[in-house]
């Protein structure tokens, strides 16, 4: 990108792990001989397959262990996005005898929300439910809204825009005694905060690898035991025959590499991230005023912290702060293709003009308290900049002072 | 990120004209915060042309730039050649925009023309060129 009076950044700051985290090391290494060497494909019948077969099979321990579930249930799929899609798609297609409603939350990803529209459009019947300000869905809305035809409910862990974390354990608990299934995105999620299958009582649960350190395009959908999924693709054998295609093994031996690492760093990660965390919102919030934090104030995950500034706009801000070598992301209007601001924060009933100013930092493993200082120094006068601007802000500035 | 040419970047980064005119001749206010940007054009008018021109955007680096090079554009001209203004020739002064921005394009040129009618209106003139007042910032892009 050009700039016309290009400097070079004092410090470079990636504050968007939300987006994808870098690969470790480690994983890269795991990953290597698969794209070389162990090049067979794991189905054929000679030795050529035998290694990769294996390191399918060790991945998927590795992936089951992660989310306390039985390797069996794993279904590799290429994304998050695909996941979600055979979850909502394959639960509710495989439920058609016994009904056709569906629920979901209104600040799904929206791999889940079109998913589920999609199947409105083929005729099956969706309920929305809403949430509350901090973007908490309530389980009694759920459970109120549970008919004798619900086949299915899908309500993620962790929004990726707002960072809070759903209870779903008490969701599942009502959507259970009424005998529906029960699916959770857990992609922002998984690798990044304990996610235990058991205790969320969940029937299907998708998770993805570039979350925690793991390569793009690898991801999975842990299906419970029993549970009739129609695949989204038809074809070979594979998974199953739940995700036919060969296997791109290198990606699945990094997600499952991820994962291991995942469960053996994830304390140490989360309180490294989770004091980062604070320290940003605090220094944030104090700095700059008519700054509001988006999201549940506790009830969030460790390395997100975001924001809504008022009486200007996120994209600005976005192209300011990268100028600055700082890396961080919005919900605003603007910086989505189709020019409608987040329909999270919409649904948390935050006006559009708000809504506009939202600021999303996700913090990784690479981050320490110098990069924390760094934007929290830099913030002030950018969003200065950018008010001096605002119609807004003048009309604010002139009504306060009478 | 968005793909920004050189021209928008620097127009963004270093904005022309930014700012209000206390005793302005005329003020055109466009858009709204749904659709994501919000302009302000704050005109002076000296011998029909204009003196100054300044102005306040809410808004994505696009609409800033947009702004910027509108009032550009339209400083020093007289009030027949600055309503000749059209989004088309902001957006290719500033070497093009991504195709999701045009409608910013469009804000720019619909706020001052709002300000020179606000002029003549005020001043009970008619001007060559100056198109009836429409809905605005209801141009959605495309």
């Amino acid at each position: 990108m050009t700039t016309g009076n290009e400097k070079k950044p004092e410090r470079r700051v990636y504050l968007d792990y939300i987006a994808t985290t870098p690969v470790l090391p480690e994983v890269l290494e795991a990953m290597l001989p698969y794209f070389s060497d162990v090049y067979g494909n794991p189905q054929s019948f000679h030795s050529w397959g035998d290694e990769p077969g294996e390191a399918i099979e060790k991945a998927r321990e590795q992936v089951a262990s992660l989310v306390d579930g039985s390797p069996d249930e794993i279904v590799f799929t290429s994304t998050g996005s695909e996941a979600n899609n055979l979850a909502v798609k394959g639960l509710a297609q495989g439920q058609i005898g016994k009904g056709k409603h569906i629920i979901v939350s209104a600040i799904e990803h929206f791999s889940v929300l079109n998913a589920a529209r999609t199947l409105e459009k083929a005729g099956f019947e969706l309920t929305v439910v809403p949430v509350g300000k901090y973007g908490l869905v309530d389980p009694d809305e759920v459970a109120r809204n549970i008919r004798e035809d619900t086949i299915l409910v899908s309500v993620m862990h962790a929004n990726g825009e707002v960072g809070t974390i759903q209870p779903i354990a008490e969701i599942s608990k009502r959507v259970k005694e009424a005998g529906v299934l029960f699916h959770t995105d857990a992609v922002a999620s998984t690798g990044n905060v304990p996610v235990n299958l058991n205790e969320l009582g969940v029937d299907a649960l998708s998770l993805a690898a570039n979350q925690f350190y793991g390569p793009k395009g690898a991801a999975a959908l842990w299906v419970r035991k029993r549970t009739r999924l129609i695949p989204l693709m038809d074809g070979g054998v594979q998974e199953g025959g739940r995700r036919p295609g060969t296997e791109n093994v290198p990606a699945i031996v990094g997600l499952g590499k991820a994962a291991e690492l995942a469960i053996r760093d994830m304390p140490s990660r989360m309180t490294k991230l989770s004091q980062l965390r604070d320290r940003l919102i605090n220094g944030l919030l104090t700095a700059v005023d008519h700054t509001i934090l988006t999201g549940h104030p506790t009830q969030r995950l460790p390395h997100h912290a975001s924001f809504c500034v008022e009486f200007i706009e996120g994209e600005a801000m976005l192209l300011l702060l990268n100028s600055q070598g700082i890396a961080a992301s919005s919900g605003s209007a603007c910086t989505s293709r189709a020019l409608k601001a987040s329909h999270v924060l919409i649904a948390m009933g935050l006006p559009h003009e708000i809504a506009q100013g939202s600021l999303l930092f996700s913090l990784g493993i690479g981050n320490n308290e110098g990069d924390i200082d760094y934007v929290v120094e830099k913030m002030p006068p950018i969003v200065d900049r950018l008010r001096q601007m605002s119609p807004l802000y003048a009309k604010f500035i002139k009504e306060k002072r009478g | 990120m968005p793909m920004y040419s050189g021209k928008v970047m620097d127009h963004f980064m270093n904005p022309r004209n930014v700012g209000e005119i206390k005793d302005a001749d005329g003020i055109g206010e466009v858009g709204n915060p749904v659709c994501g940007d919000m302009m302000t054009f704050f005109i002076k008018v000296k011998d029909n042309r204009l003196e100054d021109v300044k102005f306040q955007t809410f808004g994505c680096g696009a609409a800033v730039a947009v702004s910027s090079m509108t009032s550009e554009m339209a400083k020093g001209k007289t009030l027949e050649e600055a309503v000749k203004i059209t989004p088309s020739l902001v957006a290719q002064e500033l070497e093009g925009l991504p195709k999701n921005k045009y409608h910013c394009s469009n804000l720019g040129a619909q706020a001052l023309q709002k300000a020179i009618r606000d002029y003549a209106q005020k001043k009970g003139i008619t001007i060559e060129g100056l198109e009836e007042e429409k809905g605005e910032g209801d141009e959605e892009g495309e």
